[in-house]
Parts: structure tokens; sequence; C-alpha cells
């Protein structure tokens, strides 16, 4: 199978700045691909590129077999999207809402009609069929979401940060539609900037920052190869003291606010010296995803 | 036909509320004709030979067509484009931006020719009329009027910020087409100066159609009147579809 989009030397300018500036990216068919970086790193606008809805400065883009952006329509006819940003009609029911959609895409009512019984299951939402958008709590919105971007039964379906301001259970079950999808053979792109989400969905993952991918692999690759194994989280009023200390115990310190972050290979040392500070509270995890981005993209804030 | 689901999305929309929104497009204009026909025209007199009532009924007609195709593409489709994200979502599927604008475009005018339709009802009930055949030559002005004042609400609504923005359209361009194009008296009443710029307003080429219609002859230059509110209604949806394009899909 060829790869559902390839993307080569993808790059947009906007008064004089680059969002995105020499992008690579190519993804496997099947597979869930992470697309992560802060806010404003170019993340959105690559999807954007990548859909056809506007053009790029230079580089190539094709799309299920279609370049971009002249193959929109035929390309996008076989693309789910879930955008970032609510965009269900309130002024139709859930069932309205995905007819609705289906005619965007052509579909004739039979075959939406007969689409609809699993969307809505799909969804969680077979109980809500007649109910209004207004009355949905965020959660349900966003599985609707989802639920319309299948409707033409896409082979990849794009993403754009899907559980941003969900509630810990409803991000779960997202996570778990979005399983269930890939399951089911179809690819999907997905921007975050939940590092555990990525961690816990995605097959591959691409760091995007600056407008430029820095690094791509597998959640376990880049976490072997960027970071050391063990974090120790230290906190507390003596922490200033202590810092010097840890600069020796510890291959790498960082500080953030009012914690220091300890990586190392061997944790032990530090918590044994940690142990008779009992001013200073800690917590002891093994690296995750997150150290990775944050070491990568550094800790200041982007926006 | 590609604009067709847009078209459709807005009618099924409309459909829900349908009752109240024919009311309430029906009843400003026909307070206006009914209250200034009856009241004001009690003082006038005949004018251009027919009772005022009966002369403010073309003008009326071509008002209420103007406003419903206004206050559609003006407050609506900017609630679908910029508030509830219609425009963007339909985006990410194969319809392109030119299919949604031409949905809305159309829709808008299909809106308003059902205020028109309305307003002639009126028209014919209470026999405001003089030859029935004429009138149905009011149809085609309808609906050239429903598309010349949509596509340059179109155009509006790329470039407005907010709701607040269309109170300068109301009261720089469409409060003065409805006082110097001729819906309340003669355009050559005006001052020659002022008749020289109602003369470029849309809405007067409407009426130059229209109140012949309803007052038993064939108007004057009918080709003209209807190539100035094609080319109205074609320049603001060219415009309103380069601006839009701009806000959206940069």
């Amino acid at each position: 199978m060829t790869s559902p989009l390839t993307i080569t030397g993808l790059s947009k300018r906007y008064g004089g700045v680059a969002v995105v500036d020499g992008v690579d990216l190519a993804i496997a068919p099947g597979q869930c691909h992470g697309l992560l970086g802060p806010n404003g790193a170019g993340k959105t606008t690559t999807l954007r590129l990548a859909l056809g809805l506007i053009e790029a400065d230079a580089g190539e883009i094709r799309l299920l077999g279609h370049k971009m952006p002249e193959g929109g329509r035929a390309a996008r006819a076989r693309v789910g999207v879930v955008p970032q940003v609510d965009s269900l009609d309130p002024d139709f029911t859930v069932r309205e809402n995905l007819f609705a959609y289906g005619r965007y895409f052509g579909l004739d009512r039979a075959e939406v009609e007969a689409r609809v019984p699993g969307l809505l299951d799909f969804a969680g939402l077979a109980g809500k069929a007649d109910a209004r958008v207004p009355s949905l709590s965020g959660g349900m919105k966003r599985r609707l979401t989802l639920a319309r971007a299948l409707i033409n039964d896409p082979d990849l379906v794009v993403l754009d940060e899907p559980t941003t301001g969900l509630d810990p259970q409803a991000r779960h079950l997202v996570w778990q539609g979005l399983r269930r999808l890939t399951a089911r053979g179809k690819t999907l792109l997905l921007t975050t900037h939940f590092m555990d989400e990525a961690e816990r969905l995605c097959d591959r993952i691409s760091i995007i920052d600056k407008g430029r991918i820095i690094v791509e692999g597998s959640p376990r690759e880049l976490i072997r190869s960027h970071i050391e194994p063990q974090v120790v989280e230290v906190y507390g009023e003596a922490l200033a003291d202590w810092r010097v200390c840890a600069q020796d115990l510890c291959k790498r310190c960082e500080t953030a606010g009012e914690t220091l972050f300890c990586y190392t290979d061997n944790p032990d040392p530090v918590i044994a010296e940690l142990d008779k500070q009992p001013e200073l509270r800690y917590l002891h995890r093994p690296a995750n995803l997150e150290d990775v981005f944050l070491k990568l993209t550094g800790r200041d804030l982007r926006d | 036909m590609n604009w067709f689901p847009v078209w459709h999305r807005n009618y099924l929309v409309w459909k829900k509320l349908a009752l109240p929104s024919i009311l309430g497009n029906l009843a400003d204009p026909l307070l206006y004709m009914l209250g200034l026909g009856y009241g004001l025209g009690q003082f006038l007199g005949d004018i251009k030979g027919v009772p005022y009532l009966n002369f403010l009924a073309a003008g009326t007609l071509a008002y209420s067509v103007m406003n419903a195709a206004t206050f559609e593409t003006l407050y609506s489709s900017f609630s679908r484009m910029h508030v509830q994200k219609t425009w963007d979502a339909i985006l990410n599927t194969p319809l392109s931006l030119t299919d949604v604008l031409v949905g809305e475009w159309l829709w808008a005018a299909s809106k308003s020719l059902l205020s028109g339709l309305a307003i002639l009802a009126v028209i014919w009930g209470l026999g405001l009329y003089t030859d029935f055949a004429l009138t149905l030559w009011l149809l085609p002005v309808i609906l050239l009027t429903g598309l010349c004042f949509a596509g340059l609400g179109l155009m509006v609504n790329s470039v407005a910020p907010n709701y607040d923005f269309f109170m300068y359209y109301f009261t720089l361009v469409i409060t003065p087409m409805v006082l110097l194009s001729g819906v309340f008296y003669p355009p050559d009443a005006l001052p020659a100066w002022l008749a020289g710029f109602a003369a470029v307003l849309p809405l007067t080429h409407a009426i130059e159609l229209a109140r012949p219609l309803a007052l038993g002859s064939a108007p004057p230059l009918p080709l003209l009147h209807g190539a100035v509110l094609l080319a109205y209604g074609l320049g603001g949806f060219a415009i309103g579809l380069v601006l839009t394009r701009r806000r959206l899909l940069r």
C-alpha cells in the first residue's frame, strides 16, 4: 500500500514569517501518526495545506494519490476531518447533522441512512439521535464531530486536537473510538499537545517546532534515544540549597519554576539523598514523551 | 450543481422556523405600505394618476426584496461563516468556497423571492395593479433584485469583523437608497444633483422596472435596468468571493 499522505519540502510564509519551513512527512497506511508541537509550531497550517485548503509557497503534497491543492476535491472525498473548533450545525439534531454532512460528499440518502445507525453506535450517541446539538455535552459534541468525519467512510482521518477541552472520561471515550478506527485499518493523522494522548495512541510521532520537524519516530524510540530513562521531580522551599547537590547525583538537571527535574539512568543515589531531606518532596517516575518534548522544544511559553 | 447541498442545508434550517420567518419578513413592508398608503395617501391625492397606495406598492415590493436579501447575506451568512463555522466544516468536504458562496447567494435570492411573492400576493389581493398579465413580469424582476442585493450583501459580509459593522451598511447604503430610489415618491421630485446620485443606485433600477409593471405599462429600457441589477449582483458576488477567500483560506 502506498502512503496516504506524503509531504516534501513544504513551506508557507505569512508576512515574511515562515510558519511552515521545509516540512517532510510520510504517513504509513493503517497507522496513527501524531504531529506534536507547541502553540504556533505550524501544526494546523500543515494540516490545512495537506487538505488543499490553502496554497503552499513551496513543496509538494500528495494526498491519497492526488497532487494538492489541484486534486483537493477528489482527495477530500476520501478524507474525514475533525476540526479543532466545534462546527456542528446548532439548528440540526444529531441525525440531521450527519445527513447534511453526507450531502456535502454527494452521498445519496439511502447510503447515509444505512451508515447513520452504525456511526451513532460508534459515537455512543444512539439514544441521542433526535437531540439538538446545543443540548449535548462537550464530549458528546466531539464524538458527534468524529462520527460526522466518518460519514464518507474515509481512508484517512485528520484530527486537529480532538480532545482539547474534554474531561478525562470523555477523552478516554474518544481514544477508544480512535483505536477502533485504526483496528479497522483507517489511517489517522492527529495533532495534539497532550503527550500522554500521543504516547497512548500514536504508532509514530513527528515533533514540529518553528515550522520544522525536529524528530520523528515511535514514542518508545523517541524516549529511548532522546532522554534518560528515569526522572525524579523535586519540590519544596529548600530546593535552592539542594540544587548544587543534585547536579553531582544525576546526569542532567532542569529547573522549571519551583520544580527541579533530575534526569538519570540510576535514580537510587538521588532518592537516598532526598530521603535525608524531609523538607523536600519528590516524585520518581519513568521518563515519558513529555520529557522528550520539553527537552527538544524548551520550557518557554509559546503564545 | 455542487452548490445545491449548501442551499439545501439553509433551506432545511429555514423550514424549521418558516412561519415566523415569513410573517417577520412580511410585517415590516406591509405596515409601511398600508400605513403610509392609506394614512398619508389621504392627504396626497393621486400620484402619477393613481392612488398613493397603488403607487407605493411596487416600491414596497422592491424594498422588501432588497431587505430580505440583505438581512440574509449579512446577519445569517455571517453567523454561518463566522460564528457557527458552518462554512469551515463544509470546506473540509469535497465542496469548494465557490460552491459555498454560490449556494449562499442563491439561497438568499430564493428567500427574497419568497418575500417578494408575499408582497405580490397582497398586491393581487388588494387589487393594487392595473393589468394582471403585466404583473407576472414582476417575478423575474423580484429574482434579479434578490440576486443583486444578495451579491452586494455577500461582499459586505466578507469584510465584516462583527455584527455591529452591518449598521454602517444599513445607515450609509440601505437607508439612503430607500429614501432616494423612489420607494415613497417619484424620483423626478428630487433636485437634479440628488437625482443623478439616485440614478446609479441599484434599488432605483429595480423600481424603474417594478412600478410600470404594477401600474399597467411596459417599463422603458427594461434591458438597461435589468443589466444594472445583474451587474451589481455579479460584481458584488465576485468581490465577495475574492475577499472571503482571502479571509478564510489563507
